[in-house]
């Protein structure tokens, strides 16, 4: 490891949260859904694929200006979440968990082929957009826009969503039912429709991960989801999966690992995509339920 | 208030609760007992929507209630402190008390002042994790929260379940107090001997079926309750 120097390592301090926050923002989706209805959601990696197609057809077919086929293209993708958790999930209820997880596996490939079917499966090119892929140069480290406006929209966006669970009336609802859907119905609580909205958000949040993903790494193929799907329910079975402080924290770490094992051994970086499962098994010997794990256990 | 006719509960092949039919009138105490297994909790879990019913009829404020989900039949003002507390243990005891009053608009200010004054215990404690509390402590949880809700009935199994004897008697003085403010009460015990000192009205049930009913001081007074519940 021959002379790192300090540029080197604030270019990959930036790289390293940039991609931390990316990570963050689809591993909050896979905690949120495990949190309230104790599922895997495989499907979630195809959300955030289709997301990007969205994206794609809104500026390419619909010739919309990008910040519009971008907020239709999260819309559309908290929609399909919100069908998926309908179709697929809701019927189940009340069966055992592992039908629900193959359900999931179920939806997955049942996206992945439906986009092989409409969309073919030719590699297409995320539309860029000069405002975020402009690079500037800060203190001799040169980064694109994307770098600062990502980490700035994911903090955005936790803050919002840590304020919407912890004080408002749906996140208590979502906070209650994630522990109990009979006593929740006895307080009034309308635990499918709090179950939709957790979809809904995870899947938005996933989708604005997405969108920024393709114009970091701009190719769209009907896999694109399934590498960062894994990694991110990664992220969040690290950071203590149901929590999600825990899965942002988790994202961040796996964001660093990466780049940073890159940094200091290049000769690793063809391996990069599997730190995450190294540092996976090594989470789950040492700490298995997470960086933050529950918090209390159930008094009977 | 609550009229249930001729309900009939299976769990699968098991049947629970066999062609029972009693009545709670408004405003008074009404209490069901019997051994474990009777399906004393079939009963009230039915009639919040939370099981589904074979066959029969629970009428509330002349309405047929039975079918509704649970969601609709809870906003109509019926309220139940579940078997077991049911508490959320990660919502604070403050939150607990909120949750209780999901479905209300109005400010609760004077409701959670009531709450504390049943249970001071609650107040000091307001901003513990509800899991973090004592058992004891846990069942106040669960009554304030039913109260939460400004309940015209409120149904509670076995509120003493658990309790050191002198809880169980404030437990029962505040249920008092508690229909005293207009709640009408439908109350499943174990504890024979002050659910029936408190009720105006009691039935008692066996495996499925109801056997005997009458005024709480009528059956304090009938052998075979005597013997079966009251160990004399
Ligand atoms: N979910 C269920 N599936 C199958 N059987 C059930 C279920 N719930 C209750 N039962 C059975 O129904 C019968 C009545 O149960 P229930 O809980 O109503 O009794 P209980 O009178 O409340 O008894 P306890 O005093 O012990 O609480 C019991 O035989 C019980 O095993
Ligand atoms: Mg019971």
């Amino acid at each position: 490891m021959s002379a790192i120097t300090s540029d080197m390592l604030l270019q990959s301090l930036a790289n390293a949260i940039t991609l931390g926050s990316l990570y963050a923002l689809v591993a909050i989706g896979y905690t949120m859904v495990y949190g309230i209805l104790r599922l895997i959601n495989f499907a979630h990696g195809e959300i955030f694929m289709m997301s990007m197609y969205f994206a794609f057809y809104f500026v390419t077919a619909a010739m919309l200006p990008w910040y519009l086929a971008f907020l239709f293209a999260i819309a559309c993708t908290g929609i399909l979440g919100i069908i998926i958790e309908r179709a697929a999930y809701r019927p189940l209820r009340e069966a055992p968990r592992i039908s629900l997880l193959i359900s999931s596996i179920g939806v997955s490939y049942l996206l992945q082929n439906l986009a092989v079917v409409l969309f073919s499966g030719i590699q297409k090119q995320f539309p860029p957009v000069a405002m975020f892929q402009d690079v500037i140069t800060i203190a001799n480290v040169r980064i694109q826009k994307l770098s600062i406006y990502v980490p700035l929209i994911t903090a955005v966006l936790v803050i919002v969503l840590l304020y919407l669970v912890n004080k408002t009336k749906i996140g208590m609802a979502m906070r209650a039912s994630s522990k109990d859907f009979e006593t929740s119905r006895l307080m009034g609580i309308n635990v499918n429709r709090v179950i939709a909205v957790t979809f809904c958000i995870g899947s938005v949040l996933a989708a604005v991960g997405a969108i920024m993903w393709g114009l970091k790494y701009p190719k769209i193929e009907p896999y694109v989801g399934t590498l960062p799907g894994l990694k991110c329910f990664i992220a969040a079975v690290i950071g203590g999966i149901g929590n999600i402080k825990g899965a942002v924290i988790g994202a961040l770490l796996l964001g660093f690992i990466e780049i940073f094992i890159v940094l200091f051994f290049p000769a690793l970086s063809g391996y990069k995509d599997a730190f995450a499962f190294v540092a996976l098994i090594v989470i789950l010997l040492v700490r298995p339920s997470g960086l933050v794990g529950e918090k209390i256990a159930n008094k009977v | 208030m609550i009229k249930v006719e001729n309900l009939c509960v299976n769990y699968g092949g098991i049947e629970a609760v066999k062609d029972i039919s009693f009545e709670v009138p408004e405003g008074e105490i009404v209490t069901l007992i019997g051994a474990n297994g009777a399906g004393k909790s079939t009963t009230l879990r039915t009639i919040t929507g939370l099981v589904k019913a074979r066959s029969g009829s629970i009428k509330y404020m002349g309405e047929e209630i039975l079918g509704k989900d649970t969601v609709s039949i809870v906003s109509k003002g019926i309220t139940l402190v579940p078997e077991g507390r049911r508490i959320f243990p990660d919502l604070t005891v403050l939150e607990n008390l909120k949750v209780g009053a999901y479905l209300r608009k109005d400010s609760l200010e004077e409701d959670i002042e009531w709450v504390y004054s049943l249970f001071p215990r609650l107040q000091e404690r307001h901003w513990q994790l509800g899991g973090t509390l004592s058992g004891g402590e846990q069942q106040m949880l669960a009554v304030g929260r039913a109260l939460m809700s400004r309940p015209k009935i409120m149904m509670m199994d076995e509120p003493s379940l658990g309790l050191a004897p002198l809880v169980v008697k404030d437990i029962f003085d505040i249920i008092k107090e508690i229909n005293k403010r207009g709640v009408t009460i439908l109350l499943i015990e174990q504890n024979a001997n002050m659910a029936l000192h408190t009720a105006d009205q009691g039935y008692v049930m066996e495996t499925g079926r109801i056997t005997l009913s009458g005024t709480g001081k009528e059956l304090l007074e009938n052998s075979a309750v005597k013997e079966a519940y009251l160990g004399k």
